[in-house]
């Protein structure tokens, strides 16, 4: 099976201009765009003021674009835990879907049996716990086929993307939805598994935004995340593995093992956005609720270079274009909202492209290039070294 | 089953398998070199497109699977650019091709034909006929041929095995691996042109649905060889072909029927596989020699 190429350039200590590599990818992933625009006939300054504009007014554009921001912030995450373990997880889709399944099943069932009051009480957190279950257990499916047969994490999550679309439709129809309801979409969940809307407490805030307390969730996801991997020997551990097995396995750190825990650890963080999206904001299951949350969280993570506070920097800023993308399809003459599909595959691209040239680059010195200090022996020398 | 039946999915098997084949082929050429594809949905994505909207504007689909071509050869110079000369992660870079081609097609799409993503639908005569059914199972032949007899087949070997020993030896490794990604570029747009122009009669919002990886799953369970890919890429369009067939016959739900393709995919990717012999310096960006960097693991 093909080795994943060089997992530790993806989080490899910053050297040169790498640091910057974010700041420059995206603006010239928007300039890419800006000719695009240009070519499809309308004004690409006039759709970008549109963009930001309405993505960082008060209230609704900051509300929503938080909002928007929160199942990335999910899915970055997910996806960045999967990356310092040296592993891409590209199922964040299919995580998130099965979640949001599991969510509103639980949430349902509660609704259907109301008569039994004792469910009522903890129904949200059983339903989240429904989801963070499916979530890690559907990441854990790929981590088992990596782990125990070598089959690369990046084909197999695609395909089980496929098979989670595939089973929820089914499930909806099957269990969940209400009788003659033309939409293919769950029952209404109980009232006792709604999450709150963070309208009613914050001033100046108005309830109609959906920003929910999936949010703030999110972001204490991320400060676990950075404890449990920086802060933890197990988190310690995981990252060698990601950074080099070689070397990790001789310090006997198990891969294996790693690999699967890593894996439903990502597909738990990804379940929280279907979380938002379940409990928070339609309080039911809509098939094709999610359009790329998993995807844009590959985006977000490679962003965000894989740590938690860029993350969340990295999901606010798409969060943003999401709400600005909405607005630019529906009043801009040419343009849809599948621009912010293409930006996000651009910057992805500069990020991708950008990365060794200006490691490279550094003003000042010969040896920019020098690979850091090998962690232990047998350890891989990193690739963007000079010849050796 | 009556021998009618098995006569339709052995034809309904092959018309599944063709576009696999096509861009399994561009990805073995080019991860033969040492270049990891990963863009081959991308490719099929961009050559669907372009096929339908050329053959919409100038009614000839040969014109549009020439288009395709044109369009594949562009997706991968691309993808050949971030990962042999700006030294990306293949894996990466290929990624961020799909997404792109998740939203360019609809973008154009919507701006050309004001439309939610989809192409206006073809007429009957406009369609390609049989022959690129042909010419994809004439190609793994063909391609087994050239990887094994010609000059340029046992350089291309060269670059994915021992990039270093081939820059010692006077070979542009670089040069190389381009040709191999283009070529896969303009394999995987003529399986995507088959799918739209020849299969379907319109591209619609994300068409592929899956199949440049299935066709990754098949170069990989065909361990990087022509036939056993196209025998994998059989296996897949039989699974597709059954789908199909089981969908009109109502004996299981619609939508679980729909899961067979990937679900045989996967299983044949965990139980096939164990250690497959990679071209051994597949995915290694090139160093400054113009070799492998001394990095391996």
């Amino acid at each position: 099976m093909t080795a994943p190429p060089h997992p530790a350039e993806r989080t490899a200590r910053p050297r040169g201009l790498t640091r910057w590599t974010p700041l420059l990818a995206v603006p010239a992933a928007f300039v890419a765009a800006g000719a695009l625009i240009a070519a499809v006939g309308d004004d690409p300054l006039a759709t970008y003021g549109l963009l930001l504009g309405s993505a960082l007014s008060w209230p609704d554009g900051i509300g929503y674009t938080l909002f928007y921001a929160t199942p990335l912030v999910c899915t970055g995450l997910a996806v960045a835990v999967a990356f310092r373990a040296g592993l891409f997880n590209v199922g964040a889709e299919g995580q998130l879907i099965v979640a949001a399944l599991a969510a509103a099943a639980v949430g349902v069932a509660g609704s259907r049996w109301a008569a039994a009051g004792w469910l009522l009480a903890p129904l949200a957190a059983l339903a989240a716990l429904a989801a963070i279950t499916a979530g890690a257990a559907w990441g854990a499916m790929a981590g088992v086929l990596r782990a125990r047969f070598g089959a690369h994490e990046v084909v197999t999550t695609i395909l089980l993307n496929f098979i989670a679309a595939a089973l929820a439709a089914w499930c909806t129809q099957a269990g969940l939805r209400e009788p003659g309801d033309p939409v293919l979409e769950s029952a209404p969940i109980a009232a006792g598994a709604h999450l709150a809307r963070l309208g009613g407490w914050l001033p100046g805030l108005p309830a109609r935004i959906p920003l929910n307390l999936a949010f703030p969730a999110a972001l204490a996801a991320g400060a676990l995340v950075y404890l449990l991997l920086w802060r933890t020997r197990w988190g310690f551990e995981l990252r060698a593995v990601g950074a080099s097995p070689a070397a990790a396995a001789y310090g006997g750190i198990s891969a294996g093992r790693q690999v699967i825990v890593a894996m439903a650890l990502s597909g738990g963080l990804a379940a929280l956005a279907g979380i938002n999206e379940v409990l928070g904001f339609r309080y039911r299951y809509f098939h094709g609720f999610s359009p790329g949350y998993g995807f844009t969280g590959i985006a977000v993570a490679l962003l965000g270079r894989n740590r938690p506070a860029g993350v969340v920097a990295a999901a606010i800023f798409f969060g943003a274009m999401v709400r600005g993308g909405l607005f630019v399809g529906i009043f801009s003459d040419h343009v849809s909202r599948d621009l912010v599909m293409v930006l996000e595959g651009l910057v992805i691209l500069f990020v991708a492209a950008l990365r060794r040239p200006l490691a490279r680059w550094s003003p000042g010195s010969a040896r920019s290039a020098e690979a850091p200090p090998a962690p232990a022996p047998g350890a891989a020398a990193d690739p963007g070294g000079g010849a050796a | 089953m009556s021998r009618t039946a098995a006569a339709f999915l052995a034809l309904s098997t092959v018309r599944m398998a063709t576009p696999l084949i096509l861009a399994a082929l561009g990805g073995l050429y080019s991860e033969r070199s040492g270049v990891v594809n990963v863009a081959l949905e991308g490719m099929m994505l961009a050559g669907a497109f372009t096929a339908a909207v050329v053959t919409h504007l100038t009614g000839s689909p040969w014109l549009g699977l020439a288009a395709a071509l044109a369009a594949g050869l562009a997706v991968a110079l691309v993808h050949a650019v971030a990962a042999v000369t700006c030294g990306a992660d293949q894996v990466v870079s290929g990624l961020a091709i799909n997404v792109l081609f998740l939203g360019l097609p609809p973008l154009l799409s919507g701006a050309l034909f004001a439309s939610t993503g989809e192409t206006p639908p073809l007429a009957r005569a406009e369609l390609l006929p049989r022959a690129p059914v042909v010419a994809a199972f004439a190609l793994v032949p063909a391609t087994a041929w050239v990887l094994r007899r010609t000059r340029f087949g046992l350089r291309l070997r060269a670059a994915g095995e021992n990039p270093a020993a081939a820059a010692a030896a006077g070979l542009s490794v670089a040069r190389l691996r381009y040709a191999a990604v283009l070529l896969s570029g303009a394999l995987a747009a003529a399986g995507g042109a088959y799918l739209s122009i020849g299969q379907a009669s319109l591209f619609t919002r994300n068409m592929t649905a899956g199949r440049g990886f299935i066709a990754l799953a098949a170069l990989i369970s065909g361990r990087w060889r022509p036939l056993p890919t196209m025998v994998a890429c059989l296996l897949f369009g039989l699974a597709e072909a059954i789908a199909i067939q089981m969908q009109g016959a109502a004996a299981l739900p619609a939508q679980l029927v729909q899961i067979l393709p990937y679900a045989a995919t996967l299983v044949v990717l965990a139980g096939l596989i164990g250690r497959s012999p990679a071209p051994r310096a597949l995915g290694q960006p090139l160093g400054d020699d113009g070799g492998a960097p001394g990095a391996t693991w």
